[in-house]
């Protein structure tokens, strides 16, 4: 506990948070957490999701009030009632879900909350001000453009503007690469440096250990709401952190033998459609998947994944296009076609697509099996059954849920996950798609979706495994293949793979030469 | 078990909290236009349950209600807004007196169901209409509806007022001409006029019950309703599944009519009764579930029942309850606020997920503490 002692420079630590206890009805969301982060430095609060890291930084930032323990800010004690007090006393946050105003410009949002004493608002003058300061903290926003054109990154940049400009020296962000592509997360991380460089002093949330060894110089690892350790981040590893965050040794690359691709199982070509967003096109000249491999796809979102899951998954109709599962054409089926075809589709929307979150979970257990027997008979629905598959499925893949009768609300997203897997798995499919399965996932979670994936495709299964998080690809496809503006610009075997490149291909960046396969 | 937010259990004490809030805010009106709100609350129930007679009236008064509150609660089951139950209901009561005044020489075995049969087609087709428009073009149930309900009432005024020689109407009393013996719905109480409707209102909240929560079609209805997007997973047809349950919710409105033609009044007059709407309310108070609806179309029942004792009695107006409707309505609304308002969670809970970010589980204080239930900071 010693690097937990202040230390005995002269500037007092930035931040000390002790023994503080937080109480939510029925849980103990901090159990006496001690914190301390120094002066100028770039700290990581690690934790998996639920150990309670964004209840401690929301007492910190006057959100909630702790129950128990003392704050210390700069060395004074302090007692926020209200976020305002936090940003008079110098603290920022920037929260995982923007509160941004998409319609107002990047300076109107800066200065929300911040307009001045004068009644009428000079713009002119306050995107001067917005445009100076973003270009002093090499920000790199336009002050007139509207927020709701920026891409996320740069919605990031305006939140962490807006705290500059409110006069933060001490900036919590919480979770702040979840939605960033890799080269906004370096640009991110270039940022933080060149704050802390500034004097400025930096925590953030989150619970992967990447950016705990890439951002962070000090590192504090929380589990169910008790403070685990401390350390210095170029003093440890990340089997150590894993280890202290989940409380056992975790596999953090799932082994995998060599794959051996079969039969071709999927076959798409000159798939054409018209996107949802941005007038995208999806424009995939060939897609093939085989039994016995994971086939990757990566790319930045918004450049045709959506609409190519949605046809793979019969959910949308191709413009044009063939589309043959074990040889025969499926373009016109539906998504219960599809199903019957023997696809299961793990879907990268837990909330909105792959659940229903106010039913019980055996009743998202029947979602998309209506039509199968067993589930129903002659219209009826099975619920007695349904209820007795429910359980068995959740104790074989660890839903951690009181009983079938829960709603699936109220579980925790790993659990809402591995719900869905069970469900998706439980159908004997012959093809997996899985989107993004692993988002906000914790290290326990992940491997044992990972584990999942790795086995499905082990007993000669197609599984296309799509995600944001290029070194998901990376570490368990057999092949990769590379989306952007709609289109497969590059293909690798998963071994010959190089992440530079891959993210040049995403980005658009490079010419499309096809690269070699095996 | 947990009690989570959002279970039956929690729902029904929500209105019943919600019922007693309106009662209590009731009688200080009461108290405020100078009565005893005790005085007039016990006249009140001694009007709706202190006599065999009275007892009768409540049911009577409830059957519609109940009926309409079921209409109300499939279409909102699947994530439909009827407003125009009013409309189904009429042109339900309507054809069905209209069958029912015409002389085939049926018996009652025949002309009875032939004449509810035909009520319940007329409102499934004026169900029907809006759900097929939305699932066609999306155009918008609450729009719509209201506008099949001018609709209706015209229809029945039109048809009343041109006098066609085969259609069995009377101009002198702006209705149909009497409903036949052979179509009346039977008085199942003596000396009351306490119809059969009520059975009817009674088998239609448990059949409706039973298909929303143990058929695969009922399933079907509440994924839709719950989860656009996890309707098109599981490869539900979202179009159909709402044309079906507004034409099944305007059938259901069209027996209320039903009830009302063939049992209480024996014709349909053309001055439309309001009772769609009221039904709106008991949808809301009974949580749109068939159980729920039965015991606030009661309450709403009583309420109507109990009116003019209390007038009599207390001197308080009978106008009076219409306010405590109003109430119910009002507290019931509330309580769904405080589970369902972002701000209301937002002071102590992290925020829930937004669009940008579906997959991500901001659930930190723990595993089974629900979204919906604002810790006490």
């Amino acid at each position: 506990m010693t690097d937990l002692q202040s230390t005995t420079s002269q500037t007092p630590d930035a931040v000390v948070m002790r023994n503080v206890v937080k109480r939510f009805p029925g849980v103990v969301a901090n159990d006496g957490v001690n914190f301390t982060v120094r002066a100028g430095e770039i700290h990581a609060l690690l934790g998996e999701n639920g150990a309670g890291k964004s209840t401690l930084m929301n007492l910190l930032f006057g959100l909630y009030n702790p129950d128990e323990g003392e704050i210390l800010i700069n060395g004074d004690p302090v007692h926020f009632h209200n976020t305002r007090q936090a940003v008079d006393a110098g603290l920022g946050m920037v929260h995982q879900h923007f509160m941004l105003i998409p319609t107002f410009t990047v300076a109107e949002n800066v200065i929300l909350g911040n307009e001045g004493p004068d009644a009428v608002l000079d713009r002119e003058a306050a995107s001067k001000r917005v445009g100076e300061l973003a270009s002093e903290f090499g920000l790199n926003l336009d002050p007139h453009a509207t927020v709701g054109d920026l891409p996320v990154g740069a919605q990031q940049r305006v939140e962490i503007l807006r705290a500059l400009y409110q006069g933060s020296r001490i900036l919590i962000l919480d979770e702040p690469t979840a939605l960033l592509t890799p080269q906004e997360i370096d640009d991110l991380h270039a940022i933080l440096r060149r704050l802390k460089d500034d004097g400025g002093t930096i925590i953030f949330i989150t619970h992967k250990l990447r950016e705990v060894a890439n951002f962070s110089d000090r590192v504090t690892v929380i589990r169910r709401g008790k403070t685990i350790g401390a350390r210095i981040t170029s003093e440890t590893t990340s089997p150590e952190l894993a280890e202290l965050m989940v409380g056992r040794s975790v596999l953090l690359r799932v082994d995998r033998p060599v794959a051996t691709p079969g039969e071709v199982i999927l076959e798409g070509s000159s798939l054409v459609c018209t996107g949802n967003r941005r007038a995208e096109t999806l424009n995939v000249a060939s897609i093939e998947l085989r039994r016995g491999e994971i086939l990757g796809v990566c790319g930045i979102e918004g450049n045709g994944q959506s609409e190519l899951i949605e046809i793979l998954a019969g959910l949308r109709a191709p413009d044009s296009g063939t589309l043959t599962i074990k040889g025969k054409n499926v373009i016109g089926e539906n998504a219960t076609g599809f199903r019957r075809a023997g696809v299961s589709y793990i879907p990268e929307d837990r909330h909105g697509r792959g659940l229903v979150l106010d039913f019980p979970l055996w009743e998202n257990t029947l979602l998309g099996n209506t039509e199968r027997n067993g589930f129903t008979r002659g219209g009826w629905i099975r619920s007695g059954w349904i209820r007795k598959l429910t359980t068995s499925l959740m104790s074989k893949f660890d839903v951690r849920a009181p009983s079938a009768n829960t709603s699936a609300r109220s579980l925790s997203g790993g659990n809402q996950q591995k719900l869905i897997i069970a469900r998706e798995l439980q159908r004997h499919p012959d093809i997996v798609l899985a989107i993004q399965p692993t988002r906000g996932l914790d290290v326990g979670a992940i491997e044992f979706v990972h584990r999942g994936l790795v086995e499905t495709r082990d007993q000669d299964k197609a599984v296309l495994l799509l995600s944001f998080d290029l070194d998901e690809v990376m570490d368990l496809s057999d092949r990769i293949v590379v989306l952007s503006e709609g289109r497969i610009v590059g293909e690798f075997a998963g071994s010959n793979a190089d992440r530079a490149q891959l993210g040049l291909l995403m980005g658009g960046r490079a010419t499309a030469t096809t690269q070699a396969t095996g | 078990m947990t009690i989570r937010p959002g279970s039956a259990i929690v729902n029904a004490a929500g209105s019943v909290v919600a019922v007693l809030v309106a009662l209590l805010l009731g009688a200080v009106v009461i108290m405020v236009s100078g009565h005893d709100p005790w005085d007039a609350y016990r006249s009140l129930a001694e009007g709706a349950l202190g006599s065999r007679r009275g007892r009768a009236e409540s049911l009577v008064y409830a059957a519609p209600l109940i009926l309409g509150g079921l209409a109300f609660a499939i279409a909102a089951r699947a994530g439909m807004f009827n407003i125009g139950i009013e409309g189904q209901l009429v042109i339900g009561g309507f054809v069905a007196a209209l069958v029912g005044a015409t002389d085939w020489n049926l018996p009652t075995a025949v002309h009875l169901p032939l004449a509810v049969l035909a009520a319940a087609i007329a409102g499934g087709i004026w169900g029907f209409i809006p759900g097929a428009m939305k699932a066609a073009t999306g155009a918008h149930e609450v729009i719509t509806t209201i506008m099949l309900n001018y609709l209706a009432f015209r229809l029945i005024t039109y048809s009343i007022q041109k006098r066609e020689d085969w259609l069995p109407v009377d101009p002198a009393v702006q209705g149909t001409e009497r409903v036949l013996d052979t179509a009346r719905l039977p008085v199942i109480l003596d000396l009351t006029r306490l119809h059969a409707g009520v059975v009817i209102a009674l088998v239609a909240a448990v059949v409706i019950w039973f298909v929303l929560f143990h058929t695969t079609f009922g399933y079907k209805v509440r994924t839709v309703g719950l989860s656009h997007g996890a309707a098109r997973y599981g490869g539900i047809r979202w179009g159909l599944t709402i044309a079906i349950s507004m034409t099944l919710a305007g059938a259901i409105a069209g027996l209320a009519g039903a009830g009302e033609s063939l049992g209480l009044h024996g014709r349909h007059s053309a001055t439309p009764p309001g009772l769609g709407f009221t039904a709106i309310a008991v949808g809301l108070v009974g949580r749109n579930h068939p159980i729920g609806v039965i015991f606030s179309g009661l309450l709403f029942g009583i309420l109507s029942a109990g009116a003019p004792t209390m007038q009599a009695n207390a001197g308080v107006s009978k106008e009076i309850v219409l306010v405590l409707q109003g109430l119910v309505i009002l507290a019931v609304a509330a309580f769904e606020a405080m589970n369902r308002l972002p701000a209301f969670r937002k002071v102590a809970l992290p925020p829930p997920p937004s669009r940008g970010n579906p997959g991500r589980d901001l659930s930190e204080p723990g595993e089974l503490i629900s979204r919906r239930t604002p810790p006490v900071g």
